[in-house]
């Protein structure tokens, strides 16, 4: 096991497919990060030199990107801001609907969860004959 | 696609007209207004709009972190409904 940046620690697969395991790093950053660097990006992620896993971490620091929890708080900031002014989009986001304009009468079952049939339902304390 | 930065934001200019003058005169009265689709400008905040949502006026105070969306976005259109709610409290 490798360790990057701290915490980070990509296990044995090829250093082109670990690095994305670093939060706020995806394939093609990862790709990108390699050719920088002149690593081949098939080699085993446990087979890099000290020296290797040194320069890839001074290219990520170089590149300046939001990563782990910079990234995490980063968003944070973001719904926050975007909750509490109160906008069509917090709406959307407490009612774990769809935010960007997608259709909701089918799909959507990433946002909504697992579909939940909702037949006639009374509420016991209410009483019988009054609505 | 994003709107061409040459055009600069949207703003209906009525609704700036009346803004820029209540600027001036430093008075804050709601200012009734039907321009959803009017991006909010630094000049608008501190203002308060009551923004048209198709059926009624919703007052809407501006604030810094609104810069950048526009006046519809915080006068919703629709009106959420549930299922299964037969209870007294939604009778009323």
């Amino acid at each position: 096991m490798a360790r990057l940046l701290g915490v980070e620690i990509p296990n044995e697969k090829k250093i082109e497919y670990s690095l994305p395991y670093i939060y706020g790093i995806g394939l093609p950053m990862s790709r990108k990060i390699l050719s920088a660097s002149n690593i081949d990006p098939n080699i085993r992620a446990g087979e890099l030199t000290d020296d290797q896993l040194s320069l890839i971490t001074q290219i990520i620091q170089g590149l300046k990107l939001p990563i782990e929890g910079d990234l995490r708080r980063e968003i944070q900031a973001h719904m926050k801001r975007i909750l509490s002014i109160n906008c069509y989009r917090a709406h959307r986001h407490r009612r774990g609907l769809p935010v960007r304009g997608q259709r909701t009468h089918t799909n959507s079952r990433t946002r909504k969860g697992p579909r939940k049939t909702v037949g006639a339902q009374r509420n016991p304390g209410a009483k019988k004959g009054k609505v | 696609m994003g709107r061409s930065l040459k055009k600069g934001p949207f703003v209906q200019q009525a609704l700036l007209d009346k803004v820029d003058k209540m600027n001036e005169t430093g008075s804050k009265r709601p200012i009734k207004t039907w321009a959803r689709s009017s991006m909010i400008t630094p000049d608008l905040v501190g203002h308060t709009f009551l923004v048209h949502n198709g059926k009624d006026f919703v007052s809407v105070y501006v604030t810094e972190n609104m810069v950048g969306h526009r006046l519809g976005e915080f006068s919703l259109t629709r009106l959420f409904k549930s299922h299964g709610s037969h209870t007294v409290k939604a009778a009323k």
